[in-house]
């Protein structure tokens, strides 16, 4: 369990209960650990940063995407169900209405993360890691963004140079 | 007094002050004179007329009515008063659900009418098993609940929240003949009540190197989307009521993160993890679905605020003229930059123009009401509404829009269909001779 005493809550208050100018917070929050987010603690940044261990190939993701995927998204991702999104299109997006595909991303960990967060529709968080490399691997190759027989792992994966990586401006960087 | 001796003597013009009858808005604080003015020019004198009908008790006055019901719903005469959903027969996608703006009045959107996007159906959350977890670069993670966040002090404040899809169909490069619900309706305003993130930053303690944080859904999407620290020590709010009562679930029940004036998708709903983390996630929906293909082949990425916009929705599409004589024009005007400062009303297509009266409370990143009153002569004009916010900001004419945005090549077809995002120009109804309303371009 998180729990720990409430003293420790209050010290952590008045160390660092500075930014918004009351003299105390509530500190009504109890403590947790990181290991016991473990189960939530499923994104992956663009660095890499949150890759589990494990690795998978196109034609490994070939198989469990027919199994699991394509109903929604279309054999070889293109031809999706009524209301579902095609995962290959151009990698120009040359006009304001271009539909937005895998290729449109700017870096590869935005399809491992969205996959291992949302999908499958019906029956998401379930993909092992190895099938998240693998259906990874596949789409990818799909797009002709890596080769057939690339291995996707925790060091391949950020490495991916996307097509339309260096197409993005920031709107406003005064904002961030 | 001076003012109050002006206002005495200077009474409110009848004579319109821009093209094809906008009169001066001033005319609204003095009613009687407006109203001896419209008996003058409408059909109201028929009232006493010799074709009418004596007085008599209806139906609903000659005997008891039901019994009062523990949550009251509005009148079945009022069944049409509905959202619009994208998928009536619960097509197995997402769902949109659009306020019918051109239905309601004021600035606060009730609680059933208030927009909701779910991009995998509502989840039923036990509140008193939900958890927010603040964690990642912070000195302490911690553990939140609703009971523990309802004894924290709280702020009530008034916000619109929009899909940064909003308005979408208006890219189309002939106009969508569709309601202001259709073309606007993916935006809402309400009394959000909350906890300011700050307050719980402050308590997990911010490590130096978070730059950016992101809030998690409890969804079944686990939707997230990353959001500068700077803007989470600025105006952000963990909301649980909304318009005085629990959050509904369609807009995040038991809780969601209120980002006051940025797109809608970044205000996450049934929030349970918010990391602070040293770059931002390049999440689904930041890197995909809510990033801008503009007409030069670059994109837009972290196009965070809802820009300056006002709508009429009195009278729009879907509404018909009864005859010449006197109406209100009224509208909506929002910014995510702050408070409204000015709006402008045409009658004749952008010709001539006259500033509308708007109603206070004028709050910063909330609906404005604005009101215009109008006679109209019977001829065909064509109405727009243009909003200014205190920071200088203004909506664009529609071809300024066109000339930065861009439109589509071909007519959009489907008004639920989104060609892109963040449109903010100016809308035009056109009024016939018959007092018909279409949607133009003007």
């Amino acid at each position: 369990m998180y729990m720990r005493n409430s003293l420790f809550v209050l010290s952590l208050t008045f160390a660092f209960g500075t930014g918004t100018g009351l003299a105390e917070t509530p500190g009504l929050g109890q403590p947790i650990s990181e290991a016991d987010i473990t189960a939530w603690n499923i994104e992956v940044l663009p660095d890499g940063t949150g890759l589990p261990a494990g690795s998978g190939t196109a034609k490994q993701g070939a198989a469990i995407y027919s199994q699991k995927c394509a109903m929604c998204h279309g054999e070889n991702g293109v031809n999706p169900a009524p209301g579902m999104l095609p995962l290959v299109g151009p990698a120009k997006f040359d006009k304001i209405d271009t539909m937005k595909t895998v290729p449109y991303y700017k870096y590869a960990t935005t399809l491992f993360d969205v996959m291992r967060r949302s999908m499958p529709y019906q029956m998401p968080k379930t993909l092992s890691n190895d099938e998240l490399y693998a259906l990874s691997a596949y789409i990818l190759s799909l797009n002709k963004i890596i080769g057939e027989n690339d291995v996707m792992d925790a060091k391949t994966l950020p490495q991916v140079k996307m097509p339309n990586r260096d197409n993005f401006i920031i709107w406003d960087p005064s904002k961030i | 007094m001076n003012i109050r001796k002006c206002r005495k003597t200077e009474a409110p013009p009848l004579e319109p002050i821009a093209g094809n009858g906008l009169l001066d808005r001033r005319a609204l604080l003095g009613r009687g004179i407006v109203f001896a003015g419209a008996m003058g020019t409408g059909a109201a004198g028929s009232l006493t007329g010799a074709g009418a009908e004596p007085i008599k008790n209806d139906p609903w006055s000659l005997e008891m009515g039901s019994v009062v019901p523990a949550y009251q719903v509005p009148s079945r005469f009022e069944k049409d008063v509905v959202r619009t959903r994208s998928n009536p027969n619960n097509e197995f996608r997402n769902s949109h659900a659009r306020t019918p703006h051109h239905l309601l009045q004021g600035t606060i959107t009730p609680n059933g009418l208030f927009f909701s996007i779910s991009h995998s159906g509502l989840p039923d959350i036990d509140p008193a098993q939900h958890k927010l977890i603040i964690h990642g670069l912070v000195k302490q993670p911690m553990v939140y609940t609703v009971e523990s966040l309802s004894r924290y002090p709280m702020v009530s404040r008034m916000h619109f929240v929009e899909c940064a899809g909003n308005s979408a169909p208006m890219f189309s490069n002939e106009p969508v003949q569709a309601t202001a619900q259709a073309l606007h309706g993916l935006c809402s305003n309400a009394e959000w009540t909350g906890v300011p993130l700050s307050i719980l930053l402050d308590e997990v303690g911010i490590d130096p190197r978070a730059k950016w944080l992101f809030g998690e859904g409890a969804d079944s999407l686990g939707l997230h989307r990353s959001v500068p620290i700077k803007k989470a020590l600025d105006d952000a709010m963990i909301a649980l009521y909304q318009n005085g009562e629990r959050i509904q679930p369609g807009n995040g029940y038991p809780m969601r993160l209120l980002l006051p004036g940025y797109q809608g998708n970044m205000n996450i709903k049934h929030v349970r993890r918010i990391k602070l983390i040293d770059q931002p996630a390049m999440s689904f929906y930041e890197a995909k679905t809510y990033s801008q293909i503009l007409p030069d082949g670059k994109m837009w990425l972290f196009h965070f605020t809802m820009e300056v916009k006002s709508f009429i929705t009195q009278p729009s599409f879907g509404h018909s003229l009864k005859g010449p004589g006197f109406y209100e024009i009224s509208g909506i005007a929002y910014s995510g930059n702050g408070r409204i400062s000015k709006v402008m009303v045409s009658a004749d297509g952008g010709k001539s123009w006259a500033q509308a009266a708007l109603q206070a409370p004028v709050l910063p990143k909330a609906f404005t009401r604005f009101r215009m009153p109008w006679r109209w002569d019977g001829q065909p004009i064509v109405l727009q509404s243009r909003a200014w916010d205190e920071s200088g900001a203004v909506q664009p004419l529609r071809a300024e829009f066109v000339a930065a945005r861009g439109q589509t090549e071909k007519p959009v077809t489907n008004p639920l269909g989104f060609p892109n995002q963040h449109y903010n120009s100016i809308t035009s109804w056109g009024i016939d001779s018959s007092g018909g309303i279409k949607h133009v371009y003007a």
